[in-house]
Order: structure tokens, then C-alpha cells, then sequence
């Protein structure tokens, strides 16, 4: 089984998703998180990335919750200045990818195996050693865990995911434009020399 | 009284406000945008990275109020801002100056309270070194402020200060921090004052409540038999003690306050109910538990006036009013939130209410309250000893309800809340969230410039008072005038209270060997007086009212007194220790 499935989750909490776009600032990440640390809300993954609009981020939040409690990470996210929009797209028809890198023991009899088991997931070995495979999977968290799964057996050496991205289907500019800092009046240059970054953040729960 | 002060002579014209459209350091950059925010007085200490800014100060229209420690300079910027609705202004250097301002901002957070703190920074590019008197104060205040800035140049002054007012009065107020680097202050810049109106996210969406939500309160509110109305400080916030008033009048229904809702609501009102919760009036927190609609205006159900939410007004519809939505659902679950301005959602309701005979309620609630009155303190026999209850319900008698009072925290608080009947709103200060000891005396100090007018009283303990009593030299500086009441039992009253009831009388680290307060304050060149004994209280304190410089009285109170009721901590709200009476049946005591 997959280790995360262990931890024991409190009654009426599932994995809910969030879409927060954030302005494109030192420290807001820091602020978003520590939100999280600060309210004992539980992170699965959170990843972090610019979007089409310049100065921008979109993270993407995967928490354990329940309804009431994302009411309220909504309503705390909300009162993070540096955060434009979120939107809990748990029940949005969307797309939601991770990807993983997973670099498992592979003698040379064992490599067929491996690699049909990468056809069926469509993953893509992308490194090759004279003992091991590495293998870049990308797809939805449950794809990515089953994987990983017909994989222990061989031996994991190493395993890598980023956290989820979404985006919600469809046309519907509305919904991803609410909210959007369009008013240059929002735009308080405090710093605003730093680059993009982008920084992807993997809870590994045991 | 509050004339600033003489300003030193041989200050050089060329320091003074440059004209429109020049050049300008960072540091005037400063004073200009708070002059700019209507700002007339800050509280401050000066230090290394902040003295570009002190040095621009001379000239420009602000008051600045030196305090003897910076935790000071906090709490009278929350103490201001908590008098008078503005913005209160805290200044401090880099490091421990900033780090001193911490404890005022953890406060002004809890009870919502909109200051900006401006602290100095070491140089942009020392930052990150471990420079003298460098602290991450922006790290170390992002969970305890609404939102903090780092400002490392001389351009970005201007917009950010102006961005920090504004979040700091907007929505939900709450203190707000920029930290501005010693070049920033040092650099010049031609500054742009942007009028443009600004917006947070998060408060931009509109804070008018659904129409379906409306009804629904409306309809619970017409049609409940108990109901009863919980005033929190949203009430104050949002200057709405009008329209409580005619919702209460119109509708009939009973109005409880929590600590900090004390004022919002007339207290001698015949509606009034008093203060709820752990230390709350007995017949409220029963009545609580009986009824069966709460009316939660601008409260947030802290667990000190929920007890155990388990068995928390169980038989009770809820409407809960709140600006905040993250409060929504967060303590207790409700049945209707109207997210909102306490204000805008009373005058919406005002129209649609109904009054309703409740007789058979009104009459529960006298039947509680009368089961109380025997009870009361100022029923007791008189031993000749000094009660502080006694105490502060004569100032209010002397002071015949008037007075601003700013308590400190612990038994006195409570007394005061049950004891001094308030009935005219922001008419009582007071840590309410954070429990700060020593808040008083700054926060006093701040409310004077902010009410000039206002007659106002310290009341703190013996222990509280010692937290900040340095502010004392702030008072005789700048020669103003307070009262304040020291009730003085040598111990720390609550704790030790904790100690009789919960850990078998074991009064560890809570006796005080004090000062000679009277001497203390005539030290500082204020008046200092001593009441032991009731009968000599009227005199005193009309002398003390008639010094024109702060007068200290230190009252001699009754040592081992308790606040009763007292609700232990997660226990039922209705299973409440109450005082024993000497002549009445006390077995149902503990």
C-alpha cells in the first residue's frame, strides 16, 4: 500500500484542491505557507509556477479537509494580501497532473519487465545505469501511486514528485480572470525587482 | 495639556518639509505620507536605522510621543486607535527595537485593532549578514500582522505606507508592520502620491450578505420565544451602537457582551444583560444556555465565552454577523453567517424586525438575575476590609459612568467588566484576545492623545502595572494627565486565584513583594495617594482627580479576594463556581 494511505485522517477529510493565484512577490509563498503551519491545516502537495500573466504565480494546494474547513482555508487565503484569486476546484471537471522521477534497481533480466510496466503507465525512461532505471511518470496522484507501486518490488532508489497542477476544463476566462490585479492602482512596487521563481514543495508523509 | 512639546531650539531650515514636486530623502518621504494619512501623533524610540527618519521629523506637523520601552510604543498606538477608530502609529529602530514592538502587535492582532508599527532596517545591503542590530522583524511578525512590507528604496516608501493604512483600517483592521532600510531613508526620490483607490483581494468582494440569508435570519429572528443578542466589539469597530440600540428596542431582545463588546451596548439599559462567558454575569451564561436563538454581532466565540463548545447553547439557532468569513463555522457551527459589516447588516435587518411579547422569557431572566443579586459582592456585609468590586464600583459611581477606562489583565479586568457599568461606546480599553499584562498604562497613555478631553482611569493590578510601569516617565514628559488605580492585593491575583481553586492552594511564584507605589510615582514627579480603608476612597480620589499631572492611587484591597462566577476552563458554560455567601445555603459550592 502506499504509505500516505496510513496516516490516519479525521473523519469527513478527503483531498480537496486548490487554485490560489498569487502576486508575484519575495516572501508570498512563505505566507501562504505559513498559514498552513500556523492553523494546523494538513498540506499533501503545493506546487508553485508563473502563469501567461507577468507577475503572477499560480499554486496549486492539495489539503486534507473537510467542507467546513476549506470554507475556511478559502476565507484565510483570502486575507493574504499578495493572493488574487482561490478557488477550490475539488469538485471542477480539470485536469490535475503531478510528475515523478523514480529511479528503481533494474538488472539487465529485470529491464523488460520494468519497461512494459512504462508502457502500460506511459512513462519514459530518461536515465539509464548499468544497475538502475530512472523513470519520469507523469499523470493524475492515483496513476502516479500505482506506479510507484508495481515498481517497489524491483527496488526504489530514489523517488521524486512534484505536487499536483490544475487547471480547470473548458473555456470559462471569467472564472480564471476574477479577481486579477487589472487595476494598476493594486500594483505597490515594494521590491519588485526579484525574478520569478518557481519552487514545487512534496510533503512525503510516513 | 497636549501641547507637543517644545521643540529643541537650533534646528537647521534646511531640514524642514521640501516643497511640492522636489526632491525628498526616503525619511521625509516618511512623515509626509503619515501626514498625508491625517496622522498627528506617533509613538516611538529612536535608534540607529531609524535615524535618517528622526532626524527628517522636526518640522513636519506629528507629535512624537518618546516611550521608555518600545512594547509601549505599541500598545499606545493600539490604545489610540482603540479610542478613537483611527490609525495608531508605533516607531521603533531595527532589532530589539523592532523585536520590543512584538508583544503590542500580537494584541492589536487578537482584538483587531489597526496600528502601523514603522521600524528602521539595517542597510540593503548588510540585510541577511548579521548586521549590529539586524532582525528578519518582517519574518518574525508575518503571523501576528494582517500583512508586512520590506522596503529597501526610497520610491517604494511612499506607496507602501499608504498600501499599509489602508489594510490596516480596511476589512477586518489589524496592525500592519513596514520595515524600511536605513538607505532607503537615506536616498532621495521624487515621490508620486498616487490618489487611485485601493483594494485587497480578499475584502474587494461585497460585503453586503445574500438576500436568502437575510430572510432567513429575519425569519428565525421574528419568530424565536428565547432569544438573545451577543454584542462583540464588531459593534464598537463599526460605530453601529445606534442601530443595536433600536434593534434591541424594537425587537425586545436582550443584549450580552462579551469583554471587549463592553460600551457598545448602554449597560444601565434595561435591556442590557451584561458581560457573558468565563467570568460573565450567571444569569447571561444561563440564559445563553436556555435560549433559543443567539444573535452573534461582531463576536468571534472565543473559548472564553463559549466554555466547553460541546454543550454550548445547545438548544439554540445561530445567526452569527462577522466581516471575517474565515470565522465563520470556526468555533461554533451556526445557522445562518451574514458576512459582513455589523452595521450594514443591522440597518438591513432594522426595517423587516418585528417586536415580540416574550414575557415568560423576560421573566426567566429576572428570575436568573435575582437568584444572583444575593450573591453580589456589594451585598456583603461590610468587614471594613477593602473589596476591590468596592473599589471600582464607587469610581464609576464618582465618575458617574463617564470615564474612558483602560484595564490591564487579571482579576481587576473582570471586576471592572462586571463592575463599571459602561454606557457610552469605546468607553472601556482592554487586552481582551492576548491577555497582555501590562497593556494599560500605554494604552492609556495612547487614548489621552487621542481623547483629550476624556477623563480617564488606569485600573490594573499590582503585577500588571509593573510590566510597563517605566510609561510613567512618559506621563510626567509629556505632562498628562491619567488616573490610576492600582489595585494592589501583593499577589498575582488571577493565578493565585487558578492556585486556590484548581491547584490546592498552592501559591507558587504568585506573592509580590512590591514598591512603595505612592513613592514610585511622586519618584517620577506625579502625585501619588493610598486608600487601605473604603471610608477614606471619595476623598482620595477626588484628589487624585484634581492633580493636574497623572495621579497614581494605590488601592489596598482585600488579599485573597476571587472573581466569582467563574466558568473552569472547557467546562459547561451554565457549571459555574459561585461565591459563597455567608448567609445563604452555599452547599452546592465546591
Amino acid at each position: 500500500m502506499n504509505p500516505e494511505m496510513k496516516t490516519p485522517i479525521p473523519p469527513g477529510f478527503w483531498s480537496r484542491t486548490f487554485i490560489v493565484d498569487v502576486e508575484d512577490r519575495p516572501g508570498t509563498l512563505n505566507r501562504v505557507v505559513s498559514l498552513f503551519r500556523r492553523r494546523s491545516y494538513n498540506i499533501d502537495s503545493l506546487s508553485v509556477g508563473r502563469t501567461e500573466r507577468p507577475g503572477i504565480s499560480r499554486i496549486t494546494l492539495v489539503v486534507r479537509a473537510d467542507e467546513d474547513v476549506a470554507q475556511r482555508i478559502e476565507a484565510n487565503l483570502y486575507k493574504l494580501v499578495n493572493v488574487l484569486h482561490v478557488e477550490d476546484i475539488t469538485e471542477a471537471p480539470s485536469v490535475v497532473r503531478e510528475l515523478a522521477f523514480v529511479k528503481v534497481n533494474a538488472s539487465h533480466e529485470e529491464r523488460g519487465e520494468v519497461l512494459r510496466w512504462c508502457e502500460l503507465f506511459r512513462a519514459r525512461v530518461v536515465d539509464l545505469h548499468s544497475a538502475s532505471m530512472t523513470i519520469e511518470i507523469t499523470g493524475p496522484q492515483d496513476k502516479v501511486d500505482r506506479l510507484i507501486e508495481v515498481l517497489r518490488p524491483f527496488g526504489i532508489i530514489e523517488l521524486l514528485r512534484t505536487g499536483a497542477v490544475a487547471m480547470v476544463r473548458g473555456f470559462d476566462p471569467q472564472t480564471a480572470r476574477e479577481g486579477s490585479p487589472l487595476d494598476p492602482s493594486d500594483e505597490v512596487a515594494v521590491n519588485p525587482s526579484s525574478a520569478p521563481t518557481a519552487i514545487s514543495f512534496q510533503e512525503i508523509r510516513r | 495639556m497636549l501641547q507637543p512639546q517644545t521643540r529643541q531650539e537650533g534646528q537647521s531650515s534646511s531640514r524642514s518639509p521640501a516643497t511640492a514636486a522636489s526632491k525628498r530623502t526616503g525619511a521625509q518621504v516618511i512623515w509626509e505620507a503619515l501626514v498625508r494619512e491625517g496622522v498627528d501623533t506617533v509613538f516611538g524610540y529612536p535608534g540607529g536605522a531609524i535615524m535618517p527618519a528622526y532626524d527628517a521629523l522636526p518640522g513636519y506637523p506629528i507629535h512624537h510621543v518618546l516611550v521608555r520601552h518600545e512594547q509601549g510604543a505599541s500598545h499606545m498606538a493600539d490604545g489610540y486607535a482603540r479610542s478613537s477608530g483611527k490609525v495608531g502609529v508605533a516607531i521603533a529602530t531595527s532589532g530589539p527595537g523592532a523585536t520590543n514592538l512584538v508583544t503590542g502587535i500580537a494584541t492589536a492582532m487578537m482584538d483587531s485593532s489597526p496600528i502601523v508599527c514603522i521600524t528602521g532596517q539595517v542597510s540593503s545591503a548588510a540585510i541577511g549578514s548579521d548586521a549590529f542590530q539586524e532582525t528578519d522583524i518582517t519574518g518574525v511578525t508575518l503571523p501576528i500582522t494582517k500583512h508586512n512590507y520590506l522596503v529597501t528604496r526610497a520610491e517604494d516608501i511612499g506607496p507602501a505606507l499608504r498600501h499599509a493604512f489602508f489594510v490596516a483600517r480596511s476589512g477586518r483592521p489589524g496592525p500592519v508592520l513596514v520595515d524600511i532600510t536605513k538607505d532607503a531613508q537615506q536616498s532621495s526620490t521624487y515621490p508620486q502620491w498616487d490618489s487611485a483607490p485601493l483594494r485587497v483581494p480578499g475584502n474587494a468582494r461585497d460585503g453586503r450578505p445574500p438576500r436568502r440569508e437575510l430572510d432567513r435570519a429575519i425569519e428565525l429572528i421574528n419568530s424565536a420565544e428565547r432569544p438573545v443578542i451577543l454584542a462583540g466589539q464588531g459593534v464598537l469597530k463599526s460605530e453601529s451602537s445606534q442601530q443595536l440600540l433600536a434593534f434591541a428596542e424594537n425587537t425586545g431582545i436582550p443584549v450580552a457582551s462579551t469583554l471587549l463588546g463592553l460600551s457598545g451596548f448602554p449597560a444601565t439599559h434595561p435591556l442590557s444583560m451584561g458581560m457573558m462567558g468565563m467570568h460573565g454575569e450567571a444569569w447571561v451564561n444561563s440564559s445563553i444556555q436556555e435560549a433559543d436563538l443567539l444573535i452573534a454581532l461582531g463576536m468571534r466565540f472565543d473559548d472564553r465565552v463559549t466554555g466547553k463548545l460541546a454543550t454550548f447553547a445547545v438548544k439554540a439557532k445561530k445567526i452569527h454577523v462577522e466581516i471575517d468569513p474565515s470565522e465563520i463555522n470556526k468555533n461554533v457551527k451556526v445557522d445562518v453567517a451574514l458576512v459582513g459589516d455589523v452595521r450594514s447588516a443591522l440597518e438591513q435587518m432594522l426595517p423587516r424586525v418585528e417586536w415580540r411579547d416574550r414575557r415568560a422569557w423576560v421573566e426567566r431572566i429576572g428570575e436568573l438575575k435575582g437568584d444572583s443579586a444575593v450573591r453580589d459582592i456589594l451585598s456583603l456585609p461590610d468587614n471594613g476590609r477593602l473589596l476591590a468590586a468596592q473599589v471600582i464600583n464607587d469610581l464609576w459611581r464618582i465618575t458617574q459612568g463617564k470615564a474612558l477606562v483602560v484595564s490591564d489583565v487579571g482579576q481587576h479586568q473582570m471586576w471592572e467588566a462586571q463592575y463599571y457599568k459602561h454606557d457610552h461606546p469605546r468607553g472601556l480599553i482592554t487586552s481582551g484576545g492576548l491577555g497582555t499584562m501590562g497593556f494599560a498604562l500605554p494604552a492609556a497613555i495612547g487614548a489621552r492623545f487621542a481623547r483629550p478631553d476624556a477623563e480617564i482611569w488606569v485600573i490594573a493590578g499590582d503585577g500588571g502595572f509593573q510590566m510597563t510601569a517605566c510609561e510613567l516617565s512618559t506621563c510626567a514628559q509629556e505632562g498628562i494627565k491619567l488616573n490610576i488605580a492600582i489595585i494592589n492585593n501583593g499577589f498575582l491575583g488571577m493565578v493565585r486565584q487558578w492556585q486556590e481553586f484548581f491547584y490546592s492552594g498552592r501559591y507558587v511564584a504568585t506573592p509580590l513583594k512590591n514598591p512603595d507605589f505612592v513613592k514610585l510615582a511622586e519618584a517620577h514627579g506625579l502625585a501619588g495617594f493610598r486608600v487601605t480603608r473604603r471610608e477614606e476612597l471619595a476623598d482620595v480620589v477626588a484628589s487624585a482627580r484634581a492633580t493636574t499631572g497623572t495621579a497614581v492611587i494605590d488601592f489596598r484591597v482585600e488579599q485573597e479576594d476571587s472573581v466569582y462566577p467563574m466558568v473552569p476552563a472547557n467546562a459547561d458554560l451554565h457549571d459555574m463556581i459561585r461565591r459563597p455567601h455567608p448567609l445563604i445555603e452555599t452547599a452546592d459550592e465546591p
